[in-house]
This record gives structure tokens, C-alpha cells and sequence, in this order.
């Protein structure tokens, strides 16, 4: 097993914040498989990262490299079956979560971790006020006065900058702008007061000036709350933005984790060079786009050695035979690539 | 000079809202497009960007000839395509061919890659005579870079990317003039969108191809365009050159929006200057009086209530934005290789 578990020892954003060694959450050599008709897709791979009171880590991946299910893992809303966890652990304070009762996980949702979706018309219910959604979980988890709550859910979206809070109470989500639903979500999320906010694709949906505002909005809560916080993204933009880690997933495994100035700066593994080359940019017009060539593995047939090797540039035999395991490759650095030390030292 | 292709002339488009089932009346109209020029050049990438909301597909479909416009022409070569039927609409509309945004819905699931692509010559069989027909369509595979061998499968048997060069194979089928892409790499991912942007622009150098480009995404636009036009709630706020439009753009929402997009470069947080809107983008049913940007602009003066700005060249700028206050500000160029 520790040829793929390769954890980093030093303390990464190192903010100061004089809080006990201890994780808030890890996930530590995650497996999750999904058992369909068609045959057995291994959708987590072996998946180890952590994230921090008062940190951002950004989980950057392209669709179907596992990001989502992981997160959806944490939190123990997996679709069961098909998905199936077949190995490793989820601590929360050290706590394997995925050895608790389901009282136990239910009593962790909302209060320790919350989850905000990319979807905010599909997440909320569309027959129950968005201010009754908002106020609920103060009526069932805080045993509070139905007239306690709302006063409470006002003052919650109140602090998501919802115009017009009291007036707002009464409304149905489709009343809603796209912003707003997400403003919501946000409130709903965020009602309990938890340690850490998985985001997953909070702003994909959004305009881009509205993902301006929303994306500010949560980095301020963040910051008010120390919060610890997995934003799961594609966009390379956003994750510069707002990240202090980052880690690059490809078909469920992570390829590559570092702080966000060095793997931007030098990227350590051939698929985060890829993918940084391949984004059009607004402050540079090229001719043309380097891209990615081929697509993403089958995650039913993962191909021998390193999943990346049928579209890396770099690959050699090696790459074919050997998967290579997350490695340490400097201060707070790990990449999953044979030629990872060749890549950063180069110019 | 090269001359236009397409000229459009005060183009609207609107949408009534009706209200009752039985005796249906008209309560309000969806201004969704409302007074929009621009020229369309043989050759050139138009790009158009804008929120949701703000007209573009809608512009899109006009231009398609899919709806009529409520007011206000199209001319393909000089000739008003809404007039248009019988043999001319249709030697028109193999001139003009649509690339649509999502490649899952836009496939018929039941047919496969061959008989996708070759429909267009069932329609158009001056084209290609029955018998030349699937080389012409094994050639079209190979020219967006699929496997010509998978011309017997189905769309699910495609990833995203591949979809959507079947979906331009298919609108290259009968050597259009113009294509119109409405938000063509939106649904796919980063290094699949690299592929699929490089394809487009192979295929412009090859066939001289003119591209209507609509998007969301300001990279994307400025990658492909050599001209953008800015779009906000059915009105075009700016058009200029690429250049003109990023680097020296006049129109408060121009600058906004330019200033939101998120930059992949970590170091450049710092020294960002972010235009923040507030609030949402009002409906389009109701616009607000004079400029439809006022009640999120911060330079907003009692004048922007009560005139519309045109489009138009102002003094001390170099290309027209409709504002009352266009003036240039930098906001890309944070940083210098």
C-alpha cells in the first residue's frame, strides 16, 4: 500500500495559526469503485489529501477524473450502489468517518463539513420556500422556535448580501436568479456554522461578473470563520485566484500537489504543464493552442503503468510498466511522474 | 477592402409574453435583441460575448433565418434573407451553417456518424450524387480529425469532443460561406476546447471560412476573433477590433467584464484592479429607460436615464462603444512577460 500513499510531512500553509498539529480533514489513500451493468469502473483510485482550518486547497480536475465522487465520499452522500468504497479512510479530527454509525455522519453534515453544489436550481427544493430551506435546519438541528428560525435564516441570508433579506424570505427558488440560488446555498450551507466547505464547482453555472461576486463572497466567509475549504474546479482561473494548494486529479488518482505560485510557476507533472499550456489567455494571444493530445482513460480499463502515458509527451517505457507513486519533490511539492524532478529543473 | 458577407441593419427581435390558455392575450414583450448593427467581413471572425441573457443566441438564430426578426434586416451578399423562400431560402441556408453548443443533444442518438453527417446532402443533393456521398463523408471525418473507419457509429459511442467535430463535420458538409457557432467549446473540457479551438481555426485558414463566434468565455473569443462585439441585454454596448476591445476598452460593462474574467496566473492577484457589479442583469422585459447598463454602472449621471447612447465613435476614442462616458482604461495589460 505505501507505494501509492506518499503523505507530505511538512505543515503547509504555514499562516501561523498556532492550532494543534492535528488534521481537520484527511483523506487517506481513498478507493471508490462503481459496479454498473457494463463492468467495473474504478473511479477513485487511491486518493490522499488534507485541508486545514483557514486554507483553500482547490482539487483541479477535468470531467470524470474523480473529483466530485470524492467529495461526495466525504460526505457520505455517495450513490450506494453503484459506488462502492473499497479501501482507505476519510478522517475528520482523526475520526475515520467511514467506520461512524449514520447518526454519527449525519451529526458531522452541516455542523463539521458542508457541501455547496454547481447545480442551485437542482439542489434546492423547488416546493418549499428558499427561506423555509434556510431556517429549517435551525427548527430540526438547533431545536429552535419556528419564529427563532426564520429570524435567524433572514440574518443568514442577510450575510450572503440577499437585497432585500426579510422581502426575499417568502420566495420560491425559480424566483431567484442564477446568483442568488447560489447566494442561497451558500446561507443554507453555511447555517451551522461548519469547519470546512467543500465547494464543488460553486460558479460554473455563473456569468462571469456574477462568479466575481460570489467568489469574493465565499473567500470573505471564509476568512471570518477560518473555515477549511475544498473548492473543486476546472477552471485554472479561478483556482489562481483563490487557492493556497492545489491538488491536480487525472483518472481518480492525484498526479500532482503543490502550492498555487509553484505549480503555476513550474509545474511538476507532464498532464498540470498540459493543461496550463492548453487554456487560451486573455493577456497573451498565441497562434496556435498547445493541447492534450487523445482523451481520458476508460476508467473500466485504466491503462498498465502510469494512467497519463498514452497522451504524455514525455512518456518512456518505464511509464508504461511502473505506476508512479505520489512522491515527495521538495517543500510541501508531490507529483506522480517518473520524471518529475527532470520537469521542474528544466527551463 | 474585403466586403461583407452578412450586413445586419437594426436588428430586433422580440418575444411576446402571453398570459391565459384559452383566450391568449399579450402582456409584455422579451426584448431579447433590440436595435443591433454590424457587418459580418468575407474571411473574418466576429466574435460576440455577452452574459446569459444578454441576446446572443437569440442574434444567433436570426441569422440561422430560424426566426424572423421582429423588425429590421439580414443581407447574406445584398440579399434580405427573411424574405427569402422555396430554392433561394434553400441555396441560402447551405451557406450558412450552425454549430450548436452541446453535442449531446444536438446528435440524433438513433443515427449514426454517417448518416449525421450525410443528411445534409439528402437536402442539398447537387453537392454530392448518391454515390460519391460516404466518401464525401469518410473525407469529412478525416478533415475534423476523426477515424473515417467510425463512420458506422453511434453518438454515445463518442466522447464530448468528438461530438462536437461530428456537429462541425456536419455543418462543413455543404461547403457553407459562414459559420455560425453558438457557444461551441462551452461544454467541454480545457484540453479538449484547445483541440477543438485549433480545428476551427485550421478550417477557417482552409476553406477561407467567415465565423460568427458567440461565447461566454473572453479568452476563448479573443483567441479565435479578429473582431468582438460586447453585448448587454439585447443592445451591442462596444464593437472594435480584438485588440481595440481588450486592451483599450471604452464601455463601463466592457471594462467590468474584462476585469472579472479570473486570470490563470497567481502571481497577478495582488495587482489586479476587479470591477465589482453589483446586483443582476435586469429583465429583459422591462429595461431600464436610456442605457440598459445604468442601474449597474458606477458612472452612471441623470443623462444615462433618459438618452440611449448610440453606438458610436466618441472623442478621444477609436472605436464606437455606447456610452456617454466612453473613455479608455487599461485592464488587461496587469503584467509584462
Amino acid at each position: 500500500m505505501s507505494d501509492i500513499l506518499v503523505s507530505e510531512q511538512s505543515a503547509p500553509g504555514a499562516d501561523g495559526s498556532g492550532r494543534p498539529s492535528g488534521r481537520l480533514l484527511e483523506v487517506d489513500d481513498l478507493r471508490v469503485e462503481f459496479r454498473t451493468r457494463d463492468g467495473v469502473a474504478k473511479v477513485i483510485n487511491g486518493v490522499t489529501y488534507h485541508v486545514d482550518a483557514g486554507e483553500t486547497l482547490a482539487v483541479l480536475g477535468e470531467s470524470g477524473s474523480g473529483k466530485s465522487v470524492t467529495a461526495q465520499t466525504i460526505m457520505g452522500i455517495l450513490d450506494t450502489p453503484p459506488g462502492f468504497v473499497t479501501g482507505g479512510q476519510v478522517r475528520f479530527h482523526g475520526r475515520d468517518m467511514l467506520k461512524m454509525s449514520a447518526e454519527e455522519r449525519r451529526r458531522i453534515r452541516g455542523e463539521g463539513i458542508a457541501m455547496i453544489f454547481q447545480d442551485s436550481l437542482s439542489a434546492l427544493n423547488p416546493v418549499f420556500t428558499v427561506g423555509f430551506q434556510v431556517a429549517e435546519q435551525f427548527r430540526i438541528r438547533r431545536g429552535m422556535s419556528r419564529a427563532d428560525a426564520k429570524k435567524r435564516a433572514i440574518e443568514m441570508l442577510d450575510q450572503v448580501k440577499i437585497p432585500n433579506a426579510k422581502g426575499r424570505y417568502g420566495n420560491y427558488p425559480h424566483q431567484f436568479s442564477g446568483g442568488m440560488r447560489q447566494r442561497a446555498m451558500i446561507a443554507m450551507s453555511l447555517a451551522l456554522d461548519p469547519e470546512v466547505l467543500i465547494a464543488d464547482e460553486p460558479t460554473t453555472a455563473l456569468d462571469v461578473t456574477v462568479q466575481a461576486q460570489i467568489m469574493d463572497l465565499l473567500g470573505e466567509l471564509q476568512r471570518e470563520r477560518r473555515m477549511g475549504m475544498i473548492l473543486i474546479t476546472h477552471d485554472l482561473g479561478v483556482v489562481a485566484d483563490v487557492a493556497d494548494r492545489i491538488a491536480v486529479m487525472y483518472a481518480g488518482r492525484i498526479v500532482e500537489e503543490a502550492d498555487v505560485y509553484d505549480l503555476y510557476a513550474k509545474p511538476a507533472h507532464p498532464y498540470t504543464l498540459g493543461l496550463l499550456d492548453s487554456i487560451p489567455r486573455m493577456d497573451e494571444k498565441g497562434q496556435e493552442l498547445r493541447t492534450i493530445k487523445g482523451l481520458p482513460p476508460n476508467l473500466m480499463n485504466i491503462p498498465p503503468g502510469c494512467p497519463f502515458n498514452p497522451r504524455c509527451p514525455m512518456a518512456q517505457p518505464v511509464c508504461r510498466e511502473k505506476v508512479p507513486p505520489l512522491l515527495q519533490i521538495g517543500r510541501g511539492r508531490a507529483s506522480a511522474c517518473h520524471f518529475a524532478e527532470e520537469l521542474v529543473s528544466r527551463d | 477592402m474585403t466586403e461583407n458577407i452578412i450586413e445586419v441593419r437594426d436588428l430586433v427581435k422580440h418575444y411576446p409574453v402571453t398570459r391565459g390558455i384559452v383566450f391568449k392575450k399579450t402582456v409584455g414583450q422579451v426584448k431579447a435583441v433590440d436595435g443591433v448593427s454590424f457587418d459580418l467581413k468575407a474571411g473574418e471572425t466576429l466574435g460576440v460575448v455577452g452574459e446569459s441573457g444578454c441576446g446572443k443566441s437569440t442574434l444567433s438564430r436570426v441569422l440561422m433565418n430560424l426566426e424572423k426578426p421582429t423588425a429590421g434586416t439580414v443581407r447574406y451578399k445584398g440579399q434580405d434573407i427573411s424574405k427569402l423562400s422555396g430554392g433561394a431560402l434553400r441555396r441560402l441556408r447551405r451557406q450558412i451553417q450552425l454549430v450548436m453548443q452541446d453535442p449531446y443533444t444536438s446528435l440524433n442518438p438513433r443515427m449514426t456518424v454517417g448518416d449525421l453527417i450525410g443528411e445534409p446532402f439528402e437536402i442539398h443533393p447537387e453537392v454530392a450524387p448518391k454515390g460519391s456521398r460516404r466518401n464525401k463523408v469518410k473525407e469529412l471525418l478525416d478533415l475534423v480529425g476523426l477515424n473515417p473507419e467510425h463512420i458506422n457509429r453511434y453518438p454515445h459511442q463518442f466522447s464530448g469532443g468528438q461530438r462536437q467535430r461530428i456537429g462541425i463535420a456536419r455543418a462543413l458538409a455543404l461547403r457553407p460561406e459562414v459559420i455560425v457557432c453558438d457557444e461551441p467549446v462551452s461544454a467541454l473540457d480545457v484540453s479538449i476546447q484547445a483541440q477543438v479551438m485549433n480545428l476551427l481555426e485550421k478550417l477557417q485558414n482552409e476553406f477561407g471560412l467567415s465565423y460568427v463566434f458567440i461565447a461566454h468565455d473572453l479568452s476563448v473569443v479573443r483567441h479565435l476573433s479578429d473582431r468582438v462585439a460586447v453585448m448587454y441585454l439585447g443592445k451591442m454596448v462596444e464593437v472594435g477590433t480584438e485588440d481595440e476591445i481588450y486592451e483599450r476598452p471604452t464601455h463601463p460593462y466592457t471594462q467590468a467584464l474584462l476585469s472579472a474574467v479570473p486570470v490563470p496566473d497567481p502571481t497577478l492577484r495582488e495587482n489586479k484592479a476587479i470591477i465589482r457589479l453589483t446586483g443582476d442583469v435586469p429583465s429583459p422585459v422591462s429595461p431600464p429607460s436610456g442605457c440598459r447598463f445604468r442601474t449597474r454602472c458606477w458612472k452612471a449621471q441623470d443623462v444615462c436615464a433618459q438618452e440611449v447612447p448610440l453606438l458610436q465613435i466618441r472623442r478621444g476614442t477609436d472605436h464606437p462603444s455606447a456610452c456617454h462616458f466612453a473613455e479608455k482604461r487599461e485592464i488587461v495589460a496587469t503584467h509584462e512577460a
